[in-house]
């Protein structure tokens, strides 16, 4: 248990983890007070109460104290404690130093032994060292010897030494002499085989030390060689230069060599740059040489002419190579994207190259060498940036005369990529030359085809416009009279029979339908088209211009509103051309062509226009033309058409009805026994536009009247006002009468006005028609004298009008009071006044 | 205001003819002839005091049948010619005559107005201006500022040019032009040219206009297709030689340079019916009167192709003065052409309008049903022309 508590004591006091006999051999006072400490920590431990207690204090009686008074303690003793107490103490005190004894007997022991062998270990090395004193001085007298041997040799090895580093400066020498005089000979040799940068190299070293020694004649004699061959290689390179036969690699060593002989910079920069131009120059030939037509592309062309002329009509672009694409006019047998390739793989790639190596040999090259200070790096420059520019542009000129061949719209995407793939590459160039205008120009040719593209289309839509027109004449100028007459036949009733009869689907809603979808169909895929402008992976169209300008002023403004502002003009054209012409336009394709831009405005341009602005998101910053305005544009043209076509319709029946009045003698006519078979005509007539308006515009409101209000109502009104009036104006008294009824009746009517506007319904269009022939009857009658028969017919006539002309017009008493004025006009017209009487009229009208 | 407004007058009769008294300079006179089948006609001598806003009427009987057309001597007050249909054995034959008026019927009408109807005096025939070869003639004109010695009758498709002697009272024909080419051509209308010294006549047939020279009686220009439909009338620009206006049934008058024929100079369509007449007024050729059967009558300003292109300048002084509504939007910007006014006092179509000979701002037109209607040009534009 003491044993164990010392062994812990010792480890928690110096923190040394070695055993007790490893600290044996230390130095004995450390040890011994190491020991003392030991010893205290024992005593300490035996005597916890006391020894614990009491701190390591000055106390005098702490016995373990380094201020321990054996005195004090002895009197404190003597004076505390009692007898037994002090027996203890004293037995105490004795084991204690019993035990002390024991163990300074033990330590004693324990050092005596390594003093011992400590002892012995001192007298052996003794021994050794003296043996090795021995060794050191037989050593030292051995390095004397050696060093004074080595100075005797060194000693005689002395002259020759200097004799041989002589010997080689004189051989080095030698055999830069020896080059020298080999120098000619070395150049000629290399000149033979064309080694002219080892030439060169050769000229280099030595050009300094032949200028040095110069004066010596045989030098002279040698550079003067040198100087000869020099030149004659300079000649030889320039000639190689010149020539051009050779690579650009070939062609930057020249330049190289010759700016390392010293040649004028500037002089070698034209050179080079010449050399080039002719290079490129025979590229753009080649170009040029594509746009030009070939003698036998023409030939071609005239054997394909009838096949490329089929496929461009059917407008299939059916694209299968280059030698029948759908060019209308192919004058190069290439087409673009190989003609726009090659000029990139040829041109392009080349002037890249060309820019490259100049700015390797007279920019970058020159920046490091001393050239930089003559500015020769700014001079070239400037020599580069004219020699691309001019380059540039006069391929510039060509590309766009090639574009400008392109007029076929067949295929777009051709022309977009072969302009893509144009633009791309010469972002190369802007690598290159970052300041050069030609990227630029390049965007701008870009731009100028797009807008020249997309004028293009639209002239294209133009005529496809006036195209399908024609042949929308066409379907109703064949079966027009089958038309008529199926739907005479049918007595006025709707064409839903008569049309089957037919072989073409050729009725007015259908090629109405047909029309409008194929125009349609035309717009989308032109819109299609045009927007490969605009496609992601193009790299132009990023560019602002095909961002926003191009998508509202290009596709927007100037195609889309402008083929539909083109439509409305064109219908207006045929409202005022037709007018003095007599009719040239059938009056179908106005009624057609006003339903047409009817629909326009109420949904298509409308639809057109959503579907431009989506497709190509078009930001307006600049001011765009309205829906709205063009909506009242279509508006308009719609109107005029349908205006123009009841004054057309209403022409043909006036002239049919002022032929008749005209032609006739109305005095000395028979009495009537029938209706005038003009009157059935116009009647007829008024019938099938009856049908082919109904086929495209809608009924319309009439004025209500009577249920029915058939003929039986007319024959009452109209018999009993005829008859009035007659009794009133055969009164020989009483001139004044005679137009009285008339007065009155127009003091209460409305002013009729006969040509005027018409509403976009049948009603309304029929009204027109009817208003304008009546009229015209009515004034034709007015110019005419009739006998008592010649009134008579016309009573008949106008009583067969009557039946069959109200059911078109709006207010059935338009026609009542026109039929009753043509009536009182002829009566007044009329020199024996004799009217008929209606029963007679009325059965005459019955038979037909 | 009260002294713009429309005078009308009313005749018994249906009436086309009209025209004014060329030589009277002093009077406002027009003289309408009637049309009746069964009763005389007449002649309306309408006398129109401008003072007091009143209309004088006299009555001649022209008894031989109804006036299609008439027209007064520019020498001789008392001389015109109508062009009138005559019925005999049921057939109408178309006649032209020249008359003189009775000397004392002015003298009558102003001694007792209201029997004047009553008791009519009748023309005196000078002459017949027809022969055996040509007749149905469609209309008679004179001379313009002529003697009265010479006239011309277009007869179907005939023009006859006439030399009137011994005071009218004997006509024998000078020299004859006709019209030649397909189908049955016949002459609707035409228009003795006062200028190029009275040699040269336009007249009208179907849709085409030509131009004739009376010397030669030769054709000098011709206008084909000059409207889409039957050409009505024309008339000379008083002032400028080559100007001419001409109307017809596509609802449209035209202007035509006759040195260039291919293209109207301009074109009109106001009216909403066919066109029947058209009158350059005789002083201020800009004023452009035309009558039509939509019953209306329209005044326009043509002061673009009139010879006085640039008009007068305006005294803003003198516009503020009349709060008349024309003004405002052409007082301080150049003229432009524009329709001056439209007249809608006529109920049925209107055949013919005139201005009058003795007063450039007064004209009169006529209705089929007899309504003869004065107007004066707005008194805003008379100032602005001429001021």
């Amino acid at each position: 248990m003491g044993a164990h508590g010392l062994c812990c004591g010792r480890l928690f006091m110096d923190g040394e983890a070695v055993g007790s006999e490893a600290v044996s051999e230390d130095s004995g006072p450390g040890r011994r007070h190491r020991v003392h400490g030991m010893l205290k920590l024992y005593y300490g431990l035996n005597e916890e109460g006391k020894a614990e207690e009491q701190p390591e204090s000055l106390d005098p009686c702490d016995i373990n104290g380094p201020h321990f008074d054996p005195e004090l303690f002895l009197n404190k003793l003597r004076r505390e404690c009692s007898l037994a107490e002090l027996m203890d103490q004293e037995t105490c005190m004795v084991k204690q130093i019993r035990s002390l004894d024991s163990d300074m007997q033990t330590l004693v022991y324990e050092n005596y032994n390594k003093f011992i062998s400590a002892t012995d270990t001192i007298r052996k090395m003794k021994n050794d060292f003296k043996k090795m004193e021995d060794e050191m001085d037989c050593l030292s007298a051995n390095m004397a010897a050696i060093t004074e041997f080595s100075a005797r040799i060194s000693g005689t090895l002395q002259d020759q030494h200097a004799q041989i580093t002589k010997l080689s400066g004189v051989h080095t020498l030698l055999r830069k002499l020896q080059f020298l005089f080999e120098l000619p000979a070395r150049l000629n040799k290399c000149l033979e085989l064309q080694a002219y940068a080892q030439a060169v190299r050769s000229h280099r070293r030595a050009r300094c030390v032949l200028q040095q020694y110069s004066h010596l004649p045989s030098f002279k004699g040698i550079q003067d060689d040198c100087h000869a061959i020099m030149d004659k290689l300079a000649q030889e390179l320039r000639q190689k230069f010149r020539d051009g036969g050779s690579s650009a690699k070939d062609l930057s060593e020249c330049v190289e060599l010759l700016l390392q002989l010293d040649e004028p910079a500037e002089e070698l920069c034209d050179k080079f740059l010449s050399h080039a131009q002719s290079r490129l120059e025979s590229d753009l030939q080649g170009l040029e040489a594509e746009i030009r037509p070939y003698p036998s592309a023409s030939a071609m062309k005239d054997a394909s002419g009838h096949r490329l002329s089929s496929t461009a009509a059917a407008g299939s672009p059916t694209y299968n190579s280059p030698k029948t694409s759908t060019i209308p006019s192919p004058t190069s047998n290439t087409d673009i994207l190989e003609f726009i390739d090659r000029g990139c793989n040829e041109f392009v790639s080349s002037l890249c190259l060309v820019i490259t190596s100049y700015q390797e040999l007279f920019i970058n090259h020159a920046q490091k060498g001393e050239l930089a200070s003559k500015n020769i790096p700014q001079m070239a420059n400037g020599k580069l940036n004219a020699f691309v520019d001019d380059l540039a542009a006069r391929y510039f000129s060509l590309v766009e005369r090639r574009i400008q061949e392109e007029k076929g719209v067949a295929d777009n995407s051709l022309l977009v990529r072969a302009l893509d793939r144009f633009h791309r590459r010469l972002q190369a160039v802007t690598k290159l030359l970052p300041g050069s205008a030609v990227p630029n120009q390049g965007t701008e040719i870009v731009i100028r085809a797009a807008t020249e593209r997309v004028k293009q289309y639209l002239s294209a839509l133009q005529s496809f416009y006036m195209d399908s027109l024609t042949d929308v004449r066409q379907a109703l100028a064949t079966p027009r009279l089958s038309v008529a007459s199926a739907s005479v036949a049918g007595g006025g009733a709707h064409l839903g029979g008569p049309a089957s009869g037919r072989d073409a689907p050729n009725s007015l809603p259908e090629l109405l339908s047909s029309l409008s979808a194929s125009i349609l169909n035309q717009i989308k895929s032109v819109l299609a088209s045009v927007h490969l402008f605009t496609a992601k992976d193009i790299t132009f169209s990023n560019k602002p211009y095909f961002k926003g300008e191009f998508c509202s002023q290009g596709v927007r403004e100037s195609l889309v509103v402008s083929f539909i502002k083109f439509v409305c003009q064109s219908s207006r054209q045929f409202c005022e051309s037709a007018g003095d012409k007599g009719g040239s336009t059938p009056p179908a394709l106005l009624l057609l062509l006003s339903r047409l831009c009817l629909d326009y405005e109420t949904s298509t341009i409308s639809y057109i226009l959503t579907l431009t602005d989506e497709q190509f998101l078009v930001q307006h910053h600049s001011p765009v033309t309205p829906v709205t305005t063009l909506c009242a544009e279509a508006r308009e043209a719609a109107q005029k058409l349908l205006n123009h076509y009841v004054k057309v319709q209403g022409l043909i029946i006036s002239q049919m009805l002022r032929k008749s009045v005209e032609t006739r003698d109305w005095v000395n006519t028979i009495e009537p026994r029938n209706v005038r078979a003009v009157m059935k005509r116009v009647v007829e007539d008024t019938t099938s536009i009856d049908v082919q308006v109904g086929l495209l515009y809608e009924e319309g409101v009439r004025k209500a009247h009577s249920s029915d209000s058939s003929k039986r109502t007319f024959s009452v009104y109209s018999s009993s006002r005829q008859q009035a009036r007659y009794a009133a104006s055969y009164t020989p008294s009483a001139p004044m009468d005679t137009n009285l009824l008339s007065n009155i009746h127009k003091l209460f009517s409305e002013r009729i006005d006969i040509f005027s506007s018409v509403e976009f319904n049948k009603v309304s269009v029929m009204t027109g028609i009817i208003k304008i022939s009546l009229k015209t009857f009515l004034e034709c009658v007015r110019l005419r004298t009739f006998g008592r028969y010649g009134l008579q017919q016309i009573q008949v006539d106008c009583h067969y009008l009557q039946m069959y002309l109200w059911r078109f017009v709006s207010d059935e008493n338009l026609v009542h009071f026109m039929l009753d004025e043509i009536v009182g006009s002829s009566a007044h017209r009329c020199l024996d006044p004799a009217p008929m009487e209606q029963s007679v009229i009325e059965v005459i009208c019955e038979r037909g | 205001m009260e002294d713009d407004a429309p005078v009308i007058y009313g005749l018994e009769f249906q009436a086309r003819a009209l025209t004014a008294q060329t030589a009277e300079t002093d009077a406002i006179r027009f003289l309408v002839g009637t049309q009746s089948l069964k009763f005389d006609n007449q002649i309306h001598i309408i006398d129109f005091d401008d003072e007091n806003n009143i209309i004088n009427k006299n009555v001649l009987l022209h008894q031989a049948g109804e006036i299609w057309h008439i027209g007064a001597s520019p020498a001789d007050k008392a001389v015109l010619t109508t062009c009138y249909n005559k019925t005999s054995d049921s057939r109408v034959v178309s006649c032209a005559a020249v008359w003189r008026m009775p000397s004392d019927w002015e003298t009558g009408s102003h001694e007792s107005p209201d029997d004047s109807a009553h008791n009519p005096q009748t023309l005196e025939l000078l002459c017949h201006l027809d022969d055996s070869a040509h007749s149905n003639a469609a209309c008679v004109l004179w001379e313009p500022m002529g003697d009265g010695k010479r006239v011309i009758s277009l007869a179907d498709n005939h023009a006859l040019l006439w030399d009137l002697q011994e005071s009218s009272t004997q006509a024998t024909v000078s020299s004859t032009a006709t019209l030649e080419g397909k189908g049955q051509l016949k002459f609707t209308s035409g228009k003795w040219s006062p200028h190029h010294n009275c040699s040269q006549l336009a007249t009208a047939n179907d849709t085409a206009i030509r131009g004739w020279d009376l010397r030669t009686m030769s054709q000098i220009y011709c206008i084909e297709n000059a409207h889409g439909q039957l050409v009505r009338d024309l008339d000379f620009n008083p002032n400028r030689q080559y100007y001419l206006a001409s109307c017809g049934d596509d609802c449209k008058v035209k202007f035509w340079d006759v040195r260039n024929v291919q293209e109207p100079v301009k074109s009109l369509e106001e009216h909403s019916h066919w066109v029947w007449s058209v009158r350059y007024n005789h002083s201020h050729d800009q004023l452009v009167l035309t009558a039509s059967s939509d019953s209306r009558l329209i005044l326009s300003n043509m002061v673009s192709i009139s010879s006085e292109p640039f008009g007068h300048l305006v005294d803003d002084e003198e516009l503020s003065e009349g709060e008349d509504n024309h003004q405002e939007d052409k007082s301080k910007e150049p003229l432009k052409d524009s329709v001056v006014s439209t007249y809608e006092e006529h109920e049925d179509s209107v055949y013919a309008a005139e201005w009058s000979s003795a007063d450039p701002w007064l004209f009169a037109s006529l209705s089929y049903d007899g309504r003869l209607v004065i107007n004066r040009v707005p008194r805003a534009l008379k100032y602005r022309i001429l001021l």
